[in-house]
């Protein structure tokens, strides 16, 4: 079974999906993610040279909404689930730009 | 005083006739959850404040006349469905806490159609799962026997209806998710066309792929209960602007003439002999009742499992990416920067297959790697559904078993997922092509159900139903319960 | 203004994103009013929250199809919106809706004008519809970031040039044309204090004679003109310096600090992530019909370069006012009502440029809030022509007109009983008087004093409270010198 997926590039990935990095379940981490990847290789396999993607099942077009405001809007209602909301802001720890 | 298998036409007489409240129903519901869920698990919570008022209003309703055609009736909803105010966990510590500010769309229809909540079922975490193992909240087990999986991921809600634990429920099916649960525990689920009931308040696990659908004794209740649920919603973009029909109104036209095509792909390799045997039985039925087979492939379907492996966790690693501890969900402790809240928040949120399939979803769109893995996979998404055009143009309705296997042991698969995702080879094609299909109960191997699956045409949920109920008049699997008190 | 070094030169191309004027965001119902309290105006959808789905809101097509057509692009009537996925706090969902592949508008092009008078056509590559992403704060709590989700999910339409623009000079001139085009189709408000328009600049320096084009900076968010020409200047400056000295550049993403007047490295998350585009699950291909195409061609507005060359050629008017009245779109269309009454644009052009956007530039109003209106004016005007009144009258009235003590001209000219007086009958016996009562005033007029002229006429206007025809008084009064 050929490795797709190695260490580096699952940091990586993990950076981009803000997942943590566990050293001590790379092995397992990987062989899981590539074990996947190979049910996936199959598709190899099949003639799709002149075949057009398929997004969405039913090809139907969008229908658009009026331009008109609809919200009701109570901040402290819907942010009751913040663990830290406070004078009408969500707080994260200082980013420095 | 009742039956705890009743079907919803039964329960709809008994509370017209008054021969029960609609209070007493609820509350007998209540008491069977609170004996038999221990064992089960396959409820998450369970309001029973919350339902007692809905019985209450409904037997006011039923009193004055006033009734809706659920009225009174208790169901239990997939803990993926936002109900305001309620915990909604999608089976996750994410979510442990989480109090949506509105309701699902397609939850809210049916309490305004009077179903009362009985409480939130069990189900995999984030609907990735096919047997509900992978819930923070412990695995549900199948009533048929406890020491076995009731499949997933809407286990919690296929156990709970099995079980006599409510009298319906709603599920998702992203991959299999209503259908495989329904055939692991001898229920009748339905994965309606996509778009047909909204989407609003479903917690997305793979946008193009999720459809809810109800969970019931038998197809006639199916119909009922899809008749609530569906519907154009425009707070859906994706929602189907189409009249829903009166399904429960036309589900005795009779089977003459209808064209059924069995897939030679469905009986592959990997679909234990028994199952086999079973189904093939099924067909027969279907035959004596005026049907035709017809043997008909669907030449791509040994692609659909990769395919499905690439797009769902490609849109699930987007789709979970608003879980960062910062508006809503499961924070981490005294976080010190801001990567250190986003990795810490996620990594104690979410489990270790949620975690997988993001990583995986994120390697399938990574540059360099989009065109050969995700573009590849839609474009074979394309090649599956045009098998599936071409074969509606001989046949109305395509048949099948809904999963390899009866229901396997707890713990059985963990160790091999591959085989885990095999589970729903017969049922990810119809979520890749978005058309509407059906488990019903068709037999039984060591006794253990076993689920025929129906594959419709787009919007033919009707042809479904119909096909579904006229089997149900002519067999008897659908009324077999498992022994369980 | 630097010069930039003989040898070297630059290329520019800007990123402009122009928040569009609609009443709700692109994917929710929330409003987009500015300045309103934190999170007042975030809904669940805003939100991200788990379960919400996006509403394409109608209007933005509307408004990107009006802005492709008036740069003359290609509109695209089967668009698709796509995800960008990246975390950040003010981006709640973890991905931002844009349009990668099939964007709205692709080409286009707008003319500039440069110092030396002449223009240069730039190239448009495309214009696209995306949601805008919150505000965070970095002050309010110590050791904290504070996240407001009021803007996220306002409409943007990001405009993407060629790298055309070789000058500082270029680039703003490049700026302003936009912004008129995008305040003239009434799309955007154009106020970039609010952070309604804001500027990408993507540099690069590359030597005459080299053909590839150099190693390129972003510098982000710019939002006024001066900020965009003092980033732009720092930014060449560093660059041939680094260069010069043999310094190696990297492709980085950067900010500009107004105070230091210097760019810096951006930290976070700008700089060079795989945004992992594919096409948005939750939304479907919108696809426009030709008809609403052609329905939104036959309604444009006529633009500014149009109006500016009809003012000039079709209507005589010098090229200067011309631009200035073209310049505004409220303010053109003001001038062309005012003048499809009076039908004499060189004056209406002199009323309008003088003493309407001088009262209107010291109250700071803008036409839309002028309180004389283009009737009011044009009646006015008409009067003036028709020597009905004298021009000086007419300032008053315009006087009256602007403070509301009158509606119309001609009824406070009638109260009033200022008509100009031409009638000779009249004014002859005024002037015969005052010849006579002062003989030494207009012995010395017939000798050669003209000064004196303005003594006399300034009594008969006294006589008459102004309302003497100033050109009649001159004329009677240099015939009865001349004949005494």
């Amino acid at each position: 079974m050929t490795e797709l997926v190695d260490e580096q590039l699952l940091k990586d990935l993990a950076i981009l999906a803000q997942l943590p990095f566990e050293p001590e379940q790379v092995s397992s981490t990987l062989s899981a993610i590539n074990e996947v990847l190979e049910l996936v290789a199959r598709l190899e396999d099949a003639e799709t040279a002149s075949v057009l993607p398929l997004a969405h099942p039913l090809e139907r077009q969008q229908i658009l909404r009026e331009d008109a405001v609809t919200e009701n809007i109570d901040r402290n209602q819907l942010s009751q689930n913040a663990p830290s909301f406070e004078d009408g802001l969500y707080f994260v720890p200082k980013v420095i730009e | 005083m009742t039956h705890p298998f009743s079907t919803l036409t039964q329960l709809q007489t008994q509370l017209r006739e008054r021969s029960i409240s609609a209070t007493e129903l609820t509350q007998f519901y209540l008491d069977r959850i609170a004996q038999l869920n221990p064992m089960l698990n396959c409820y998450i919570t369970v309001d029973n404040e919350r339902a007692l008022d809905q019985a209450r209003a409904a037997d006011q309703q039923l009193a004055q006349g006033s009734a809706a055609p659920l009225t009174g009736i208790p169901i239990s909803q997939k803990d993926i469905f936002c109900i305001e105010d309620q915990i909604t966990t999608a089976g996750s510590k994410m979510l442990a806490n989480f109090r949506p500010p509105y309701t699902a769309t397609s939850a809210s229809q049916l309490e305004q159609a009077g179903a009362i909540t009985l409480g939130k079922t069990n189900m995999d975490e984030f609907a990735m799962g096919s047997s509900n193992e992978t819930s923070y909240y412990g695995p549900a087990k199948n009533p048929w026997d406890l020491l076995r999986i009731p499949g997933g991921s809407s286990g919690g809600s296929a156990a709970a209806v099995a079980a006599g634990l409510c009298a319906a429920s709603t599920g998702t099916d992203t991959g299999g998710s209503i259908r495989q649960p329904a055939a692991m525990c001898g229920l009748t689920g339905l994965k309606p066309t996509y778009g047909r009931i909204s989407r609003w308040g479903m917690i997305a696990f793979a946008s193009s792929l999720d459809q809810a659908g109800p969970m019931t004794h038998t197809a006639e209740d199916a119909a009922l209960m899809l008749e609530h649920m569906a519907g154009y919603d425009p707070k859906d973009a994706t929602s189907l602007d189409e009249p829903v029909p009166e399904y429960s109104q036309n589900l005795n036209q009779p089977m003459a003439g209808l064209r059924i095509g069995v897939c030679r792909q469905f009986f592959s390799e990997g679909l234990e002999g028994a199952v086999e045997q079973s189904i093939r039985e099924a067909l027969k039925t279907f035959e004596h009742l005026g049907a035709t087979l017809i043997d008909i492939d669907l030449p791509h379907t040994p692609l659909s499992v990769s395919a499905y492996y690439v797009i769902a966790p490609a849109e699930c690693s987007a789709n979970l990416s608003r879980f960062d501890g910062i508006r809503f969900g499961h924070r981490c402790d005294d976080p010190t920067d801001l990567q250190d809240l986003y990795q810490r928040s996620r990594g104690e949120g979410f489990g270790n297959e949620v975690k997988k399939r993001i990583l995986v979803g994120t390697f399938a769109l990574s540059a360099g790697y989009y065109d050969a893995f995700y573009r590849k996979a839609q474009q074979v998404r394309r090649l599956i559904k045009n098998d599936f055009v071409e074969a509606f143009d001989h046949v109305d309705l395509i048949v099948g078993p809904t999963a390899p296997t009866p229901a396997f042991q707890l713990g059985e698969k963990l160790d091999n997922p591959v085989d885990m995702y095999l589970q729903d080879i017969f049922t990810i094609s119809a979520n890749l092509a978005g058309l509407p299909a059906m488990s019903i109960p068709a037999g039984q191997v060591r006794g253990l159900p076993v689920g025929l699956q129906l594959i419709g045409n787009y919007l033919q949920e009707g042809t479904l139903l119909r096909a579904g109920h006229q089997f149900q008049q002519a067999t008897d699997w659908h009324q077999l319960a498992p022994e369980i008190e | 203004m630097m010069t930039i070094p003989a040898d070297w030169q630059v290329d520019i191309g800007l990123e402009i994103h122009a928040q569009l004027k609609t009443d709700s965001k692109i994917f929710s119902g929330a409003s987009t009013q500015f300045g309103q309290p934190p999170n007042s105006q975030a809904s669940v959808i805003d939100l991200g929250m788990p379960g919400v789905l996006p509403a394409v809101n109608g209007a933005v097509f509307k408004k990107a199809v009006q802005f492709g057509l008036g740069v003359g692009g290609q509109i695209n009537r089967e668009s698709r919106f796509d995800r960008k996925n990246y975390f950040y706090p003010d981006l709640p969902k973890g991905y931002q809706i844009t349009q990668m592949d099939q964007p709205i508008v692709i080409g286009g092009s707008v003319t500039i004008a440069l110092p030396d008078g002449s223009t240069k056509p730039i190239a448009l590559t495309r214009a696209h519809l995306e949601e805008d992403a919150g505000k965070s704060i970095h002050d309010w709590k110590p050791n904290h970031t504070g996240v407001d989700l009021n803007r996220a999910g306002t409409p943007l339409l990001e405009i993407v040039s060629e790298p055309q623009l070789k000058s500082p000079e270029e680039a703003v001139a490049y700026a302003r044309v936009i912004h008129q085009l995008l305040t003239y189709l009434e799309i955007c408000d154009g106020n970039m204090a609010e952070g309604s328009l804001r500027f990408d600049a993507n540099i690069s320096v590359r030597k005459i004679t080299d053909a590839k084009l150099g190693v390129r900076s972003e510098i982000k968010n710019l939002n006024s003109f001066r900020f965009l020409d003092q980033a732009i200047n720092f930014e060449i400056s560093r660059q041939v310096e680094m260069l010069t000295a043999g310094q190696p550049l990297s492709q980085d993403t950067r900010l500009f600090d107004p105070e230091k007047l210097e760019t810096r490295p951006m930290r976070s998350k700008e700089t060079a992530t795989d945004y992992r585009y594919f096409p948005e699950p939750d939304l479907l291909p919108v696809v426009l019909s030709e008809h609403y195409i052609d329905e939104i061609k036959r309604n444009l507005p006529e633009l500014p370069q149009a109006r500016t060359n009809r003012y000039h050629s079709t209507l005589a008017l010098p090229l200067a006012d011309a631009q200035r009245l073209a310049q505004d779109r409220r303010l053109a269309d003001f001038f062309d009502e005012t003048v499809a009454k009076t039908q004499n644009p060189k004056v209406t052009a002199n009323w309008i440029k003088g003493d309407l956007l001088a009262r209107l530039n010291e109250a700071a109003l803008t036409i839309a809030d002028s309180p004389v209106s283009s009737d009011q004016l044009a009646e006015l005007i008409t009067m003036v022509d028709q020597d009905t009144i004298s021009g000086k009258i007419a300032k008053d009235v315009f006087g009256a007109l602007w403070e509301g003590k009158t509606t119309s001209a001609a009824a406070y000219v009638r109260d009033h009983q200022l008509e100009q007086v031409s009638d000779l009958s009249a004014l002859e016996p005024i002037i015969e008087s005052l010849l006579t009562d002062h003989p030494k005033q207009a012995s010395d007029l017939k000798a050669g004093k003209d000064k004196l002229m303005g003594f006399f006429v300034g009594k008969v206007m006294q006589a008459t409270q102004g309302t003497a025809n100033p050109k009649q008084v001159n004329d009677l009064i240099r015939a009865k010198i001349d004949r005494s």
